[in-house]
């Protein structure tokens, strides 16, 4: 069997030669249709979502959708599960029309959409989760007992290791998508689309759910997801669907799968790739922990120092406790016990202001819930944290330096907003990820900690971050960040601290840094 | 600003039908009292804002401005303290109801509406006990210190502005700066909006929510003092009841979301007089004064109707007009 794909690359390819323009959703293949999306058209206030995209799905196949933020991907997913109808085109199912009124239509033709935050009732047990809402009964009675027997045969074909009677609650985030996988399965889904599952998993949780993908695909099930890593693409995906700007702009098979190609594809250029943190001679030491206790991990103990001009990444699985010692630092929760020195200067730091008159900042992980205030504009965001440093009297705003500050990073930053006096809910997550660091680079900081700073930030903006935060660290600031990115981790550290289970568990400098080496140390091991 | 102008033109809307049904509602002397009940309940309700726009509650208002007013002629006349003595010493009772009930809030833990709730038992009752459940009064040998309330300065014609709307602006025109100018009005709506990115931008959140309960209680203390030289008899088991559901409301009514955040001074002072003037309309169309709470419940309820309505009109047209845009 010839690769369908190649075949129909056309002439009329603008991007690269390798993939297909693909206008037409009929595939002239020996594959059956699944589903199809035919010049799907949809349009928002201010901007078109999506311009006439077609694509079409096959049983038994894994399609990853690969977009900048804003390029339509949720959009697309979202009209193909029925959640929004499209202004124009049509969906196909087996070859024909349909039209998804809601949710519960697309689910009656076997089109489940699994959201991004899960939509599971977390006090409830796993058994009465997976049937929520259409109960199994006898007698007007539910019938706990055919409950109990499908779930656990569900439970078992999604690997997951527990009895139906067990809380969701109590399940990480990982064990809850499989569950929703479970749901999924349990009204029989041809088709299941995922908005970026492992966004939120630890290591050991994406390989368990790329194991069920497996599973599904091999029962014929047609596996659509978003994703915004291209390594997690090129390992499971069997063929990569890109958009961009609300476009269809080609798609490229397993074989053909390479990072450069996908990254080109997706944002209409090639990437210098070139973004190599160059060696340093790091300033000297102005930061150090001794013995840090934080709550969640009573018997770690942590210690560390930053110095000038230097970036440190934080490596760990999901849970290792990172977050919460970037906490303790900076004043959030108070730690147990240990010694934190500034300047070589024994301080104590009890809340978020004490840590920010000694010069740090944290750009937090949640950057909606910790690091904005979504419906204050721009300016108001961006003054925040030193609105009364500039004041009169410490009481009165000065508008004007308000004024000032606010344009000044949004200048220095690049960020991407019509006006400084727009909600920052309405800007793209890397541009609001902008005003959080500019927040913070108004205060003058010498330590600034970012936990998970490209988290859900487009490929482009991701860029641009690690520009500034390479910038900072040249003008002598002493950057510390969490990461689950390993590759981030990788490009961007001058050194490298890992933790497993709340420790500290090694450091790794720039010529011991690999992949294996950082998970080796993340998941308990040693160094070999 | 589209809301404050809705309300005020409901406001009018209200004043000129009354008028033209009833010319004696437009008359200076009963001008003259609406305004002057206005004022007390616009300065309550600046007061609750301050806690509504942090996204908390203060119930305890009404018993506040009971126990305000029996214990200031009971210090002033039965232990013969020097008159600004008294006020000071009341407002300070205020200042520490509303200190503690921060420290409840913001150390503790513990509701709003629970702590203050609470409050509300105990004020109500430490009036009556205090009091001996006797009705409290100035008496006629203190008239001069009355005007405090009741002196009223004269317009042209027969109409005339009483003091305590002088009290009232100036009380508003602080908030608004406050509220508008200040690092601290600037937390409070900050902290409404999103408590824990305040706080992770190094605002002391903490302190600032308790300014909040500090400010309504001590702004109520007043209210109490401006009403008990005014109504010179207060019966310690009922005075000032419900007033703080008028003052809830009247912040509701003018912009306030009780999910904080939202609310301005102005809104706030014209729910406080539209909630008066359906209050004397009432009466002065002859409407059994039975149905009062009826008519100004139910246009409290369609004010917030309306205001979702034109919320979602407005949002929807906006939505139509810049699609119609991108189609062009």
């Amino acid at each position: 069997m010839g690769d369908r794909r190649e075949n129909m690359v056309s002439a009329t390819s603008t991007t690269t030669t390798d993939v297909t323009t693909g206008l037409l959703p009929d595939r002239t293949n020996d594959r059956p249709l699944l589903l199809a999306a035919s010049q799907i058209t949809k349009e928002f206030p201010g901007c078109k979502a999506l311009d006439r995209v077609s694509v079409s799905f096959s049983p038994g196949e894994i399609v990853a959708i690969l977009g900048e933020n804003g390029a339509g991907k949720s959009t697309l997913m979202k009209i193909l599960a029925g959640v929004q109808p499209p202004d124009g085109g049509e969906l196909l199912v087996d070859g024909q029309p349909v039209v998804f009124r809601d949710v519960r239509d697309a689910i009656e033709h076997g089109v489940v959409l699994i959201h991004q935050e899960l939509n599971l009732a977390e006090n409830l047990s796993i058994g009465a989760n997976l049937f929520l809402g259409r109960e199994p009964t006898q007698w007007g009675f539910i019938d706990q007992k055919t409950i109990r027997r499908l779930s656990r045969e569900l439970l078992e074909r999604v690997g997951l290791n527990y009895t139906p009677e067990t809380i969701v609650g109590e399940l990480s985030t990982g064990q809850q998508q499989l569950v929703e996988i479970a749901k999924a399965l349990s009204i029989q889904a041809r088709v299941l689309i995922m908005d970026e599952p492992t966004a939120s998993l630890s290591h050991y949780e994406t390989e368990l759910l790329y194991g069920v993908v497996r599973k599904l695909k091999a029962d014929g099930v047609c596996v659509i997801y978003i994703s915004h890593r291209l390594s997690e693409i090129q390992e499971l995906a069997d063929r990569v669907v890109v958009l961009r700007d609300g476009q269809y702009v080609g798609e490229i098979t397993r074989a053909k799968m390479t990072r450069e190609k996908m990254v080109s594809l997706m944002i209409g250029r090639s990437l210098t790739s070139g973004f190599e943190r160059h060696s340093h001679t790091p300033g000297p030491e102005v930061f150090r922990i001794k013995d840090l206790v934080t709550t969640a991990f009573p018997e770690a103990r942590n210690s560390f120092s930053l110095k000038a001009g230097e970036i440190v990444g934080m490596a760990g699985l999901v849970g290792a406790g990172r977050t919460e010692l970037l906490r303790a630092v900076f004043g959030i929760d108070r730690p147990l016990a240990g010694e934190i020195f500034c300047d070589s200067k024994l301080v104590r730091i009890s809340s978020p202001r004490a840590a920010m008159n000694l010069g740090m900042a944290l750009v937090p992980e949640d950057r909606k819930g910790e690091g904005l205030v979504l419906e204050m504009s721009v300016r108001h965001n961006h003054t925040l944290a030193t609105l009364a440093r500039q004041a009169s009297l410490g009481l009165f705003i000065n508008a004007a330096q308000e004024i000032t500050d606010s344009q000044r990073m949004i200048a220095a930053l690049r960020t991407k907003t019509a006006s400084d006096q727009l909600a920052v809910q309405f800007l793209s997550g890397g541009n609001q990820q902008k005003v959080v660091i500019g927040k913070w680079l108004l205060s003058n900081p010498k330590i600034l900690l970012l936990d998970e700073p490209t988290r859900g930030v487009d490929v482009g903006a991701k860029q641009e971050i690690y520009r500034i935060m390479e910038e900072l660290a040249g003008q002598g600031l002493s950057l510390l960040f969490v990461s689950s990115d390993l590759e981030e981790v990788i490009r961007m550290s001058d050194r490298v601290l890992v933790m497993h289970e709340g420790k500290i568990t090694g450091e790794l400098s720039r010529q011991q840094l690999s992949e294996t080496a950082i998970m080796a140390l993340a998941t308990g091991g040693a160094l070999s | 600003m589209k809301r404050i102008l809705g309300i005020l033109g409901i406001l009018v809307a209200v004043m000129v039908v009354t008028g033209i049904l009833q010319p004696a509602f437009l008359s200076g002397y009963n001008l003259s009292n609406v305004t002057q009940l206005s004022a007390y309940f616009a300065i309550l309700s600046i007061g609750v804002m301050f806690v509504i726009i942090t996204g908390g509650i203060d119930l305890s208002i009404g018993p506040v401005v009971g126990l305000v007013g029996c214990l200031l002629p009971l210090l002033i006349v039965k232990y013969g303290f020097h008159p600004a003595l008294a006020i000071a010493f009341v407002m300070g009772v205020a200042a520490l109801i509303g200190t503690t009930h921060g420290l409840l809030i913001t150390k503790a833990k513990l509701q709003p509406f629970v702590v203050t709730l609470c409050g509300w038992l105990i004020y109500r009752g430490l009036a009556r006990w205090i009091t001996g459940d006797a009705n409290q009064g100035f008496g006629n040998s203190f008239n001069g210190l009355l005007e405090i309330s009741r002196k009223k300065i004269p317009l042209p014609g027969d109409y005339q502005v009483p003091i305590p709307v002088v009290y009232m602006l100036i009380i508003a025109v602080l908030a608004a700066i406050f509220l508008n100018k200040t690092v601290w009005g600037r937390y409070l709506y900050a902290i409404g909006r999103n408590e824990q990115a305040a706080h992770f931008s190094g605002i002391n959140t903490d302190r600032i929510k308790l300014m909040a309960y500090v400010l309504c209680s001590t702004i109520a203390g007043f209210g109490g003092v401006l009403l008990a030289f005014d109504l010179n008899s207060m019966q310690p088991s009922s005075h000032g009841n419900t007033y703080e559901l008028y003052a809830i409301a009247a912040a509701v009514l003018g912009g306030c979301s009780l999910r904080g955040g939202e609310g301005s001074v102005a809104g706030v002072v014209i729910g406080a007089v539209l909630l008066r003037v359906l209050y004397s309309a009432n009466n002065m169309l002859g409407i059994p004064s039975t149905l009062e709470y009826v008519t100004i419940g139910t246009v409290l309820l369609a004010g917030v109707l309306a205001d979702e309505g034109v919320k979602w009109y407005s949002q929807r047209r906006k939505l139509i007009q810049s699609a119609k845009k991108v189609a062009a």
